[in-house]
């Protein structure tokens, strides 16, 4: 418990700056299998049009059989063709770029809206505050897939209608975690030292709050792209997600699944790389949690 | 503790109002025309605006919010605009098939999370630890819908084992309970790993086990209850989990459920019927928040209401 005299001072407690982090993130087999994932996803998703010899929209005239069934993985259609005689790993590799583009746009605006309402909330409690957590509580309320549908359903979905859908639905949780920081972090006493040294909320919150908040931001960050990939998949799968042609893995199944007792690999291969792509931001999210939060151990410590 | 319970009651109850202003907002702003619905493709412009007329589609937001809000403290969720029941009767008719595939899922998520916690923990450090919290992780990024739609095709199109999907019989039950049973599973395993290992550091383990114990006997009499009461005292929160997942699983294996019922709804904007189901779910939700909070300091006297 005798860390650094610094801690047990009354100046800030520094977090571990985030600079050792990529080493230590290395170190561990698990976060590097998660980096590795998003890696090749990424490359796919940069890469899809030079890297297969198909069009997204191509339908081939010998994709399917003659009796108009889809093909299976061959040598030709390394993954086999879809409904529609189209390449699936072609399908896949631009469907990538949906599920990247929403996990990372949408992700980012609920950090923001999420962060701006919990540290609000947290700093300056008040009316302003109590009002804001109410809300809160009252967007938890509301099962989340339930609320992302009726949203989707007012506005015609598109991709960034879909990303803004699912911002709106899951800021709710990062707002309470940077809620509770935030309340923390303002009654520490270096908080209050620099308001008597007659500092100003603005300055305090840049430059003393927002700093210790990083961790966590990063840490859910990080957690919450897989959650966000996950809901699109499952919003785009019950077709009110992004709508094809653009393809997406969700709606690549959504488009198939009548076939799938036949076509079994439609559903296999899409669904695969949406387990893997959520699995790879976990496993990355919680090794982050492990070095940068460590009241909050992750579980494969 | 009597205080403590009103408080957290009438603040629910002022939540689900939220929630109902909220969803009716939305519904109301919503640009498909459920007058035109009813009347369908061929009706004329008058019919359509005689609908809207009669439903009271051309009051103010205030107007139509307030004659919903007083029909909602007589129990009375309005009537479905297509279907011309009730739709309390609608949820009511379909609750049973959802509480049925919830308790399902339930029962597999803690068979599944509880052992495998219960195994990790013990073996802690090792490969086998390391292995089955790697499957937790599995457990919470597999999207239902694929985990469905896989387990439907192994266990049902290839072995023939469980129906394809339908309601009646206990073999209909098991496919559709493992599905929204996973994700659950996982989060359980974690958080019954980290509570039996909290566990087994104490005191009076160390103790039982110097005085001689069978390690089997410290295990599953003395630490087992102790770590297994707060995980499962977790359930309650559980219902939030569920409520998004029956829409998924519900319509994967064909469950009669309120899921299948809203999802059904939204794809005809059948607002009454989606409002029910949305104020069905958050009641749900809140009483099971609820639930957990008002459970805990039962099993863990160190926690106390505020």
């Amino acid at each position: 418990m005798s860390a650094t005299t610094e801690e047990t001072s009354a100046g800030p407690v520094r977090r571990r700056a985030p600079r050792g982090t990529l080493r230590r993130l290395l170190s561990r087999p698990l976060a590097v299998v998660g980096l590795a994932i998003i890696g090749i996803v990424t490359f796919g998703a940069i890469f899809a049009p030079w890297l297969t010899p198909y069009g997204v929209d191509d339908q081939m005239f010998d994709g399917l059989t003659l009796q108009g069934a889809p093909l299976p993985p061959n040598g030709h259609f390394l993954l086999g063709t879809d409904l529609l005689g189209r390449d699936l790993l072609t399908r896949i590799l631009f469907g990538a770029r949906t599920s990247l583009i929403i996990g990372i746009v949408a992700n980012g605006v609920s950090l923001a809206i999420g962060s701006a309402v919990g540290i609000t909330a947290g700093y300056f409690r008040g009316w302003v505050g109590t009002i804001l957590m109410r809300f809160t509580d009252l967007m938890m309320a509301f099962p989340a897939l339930l609320l992302a549908i009726c949203l989707a359903a007012v506005f015609t979905p598109s991709l960034w209608i879909v990303a803004m859908v699912i911002a709106l639905v899951n800021w709710v949780q990062i707002a309470r975690v940077v809620y509770t920081e935030t309340r923390s972090i303002s009654e520490r006493e270096f908080v209050d030292a620099e308001r008597s040294l007659g500092a100003g909320s603005m300055r305090i919150l840049t430059k003393h709050i927002l700093p210790h908040l990083v961790p966590i931001i990063i840490v859910w960050g990080t957690l919450g792209i897989s959650v966000t990939v996950l809901l699109e998949a499952t919003l785009s799968y019950l077709g009110v997600g992004v709508q094809p042609p653009t393809p997406s893995w969700g709606n690549i199944i959504f488009e198939n699944q009548t076939y799938f007792q036949a076509a079994p690999w439609l559903v296999f291969f899409p669904g695969a790389a949406i387990l893997a792509l959520a699995l790879a931001f976990n496993l990355v999210g919680d090794a982050l949690r492990d070095i940068l939060d460590p009241t909050q151990r992750g579980i494969l410590s | 503790m009597i205080g403590y319970l009103v408080r957290r009651l009438l603040q629910s109850i002022l939540i689900l109002i939220g929630v109902s202003i909220v969803t009716y907002a939305l519904l109301y702003v919503l640009p498909a025309d459920p007058a035109r619905q009813i009347a369908g493709r061929s009706a004329t412009a008058e019919t359509v605006a005689n609908i809207r007329e009669q439903l009271g589609l051309n009051d103010p937001f205030i107007v139509q919010y307030w004659r919903y809000f007083l029909g909602l403290l007589h129990g009375d969720f309005g009537r479905s605009y297509l279907q011309r029941t009730e739709v309390a009767d609608l949820v009511a008719a379909r609750l049973p098939a959802t509480l049925l595939l919830m308790l399902g899922a339930i029962v597999c998520e803690l068979a599944m999370g509880l052992t495998m916690g219960l195994v990790a923990a013990l073996r802690r450090g090792t490969n086998t630890d390391q292995g089955l919290m790697v499957v937790s992780f599995v457990g919470v990024s597999a999207p239902q819908f694929v985990t469905g739609l896989l387990l439907l095709y192994v266990f049902a199109v290839r072995l023939g084992w469980f129906p394809i999907g339908g309601y009646g019989t206990f073999s209909h039950l098991v496919l559709p309970s493992l599905t929204l049973g996973v994700l659950g599973a996982g989060w359980y395993s974690r958080m019954m790993r980290s509570s039996m290992i909290d566990v087994l550091r104490q005191d009076y383990i160390r103790t039982a086990r110097a005085k001689g114990l069978k390690r089997f006997v410290v295990v599953f009499r003395h630490a087992l209850p102790n770590a297994i009461l707060p995980v499962i005292a977790m359930i309650g929160i559980d219902i939030g989990l569920f409520m998004s997942g029956i829409v998924v699983v519900e319509s994967v294996f064909g469950w009669p459920g309120i899921g299948q019922l809203a999802w059904q709804a939204i794809q005809r904007v059948d607002i009454p019927i989606i409002m029910g189901v949305t104020l069905v779910s958050a009641i749900a939700i809140v009483l099971g928040n609820l639930l957990a909070d008002v459970v805990a300091p039962f099993i863990d006297p160190r926690i106390k209401l505020r």
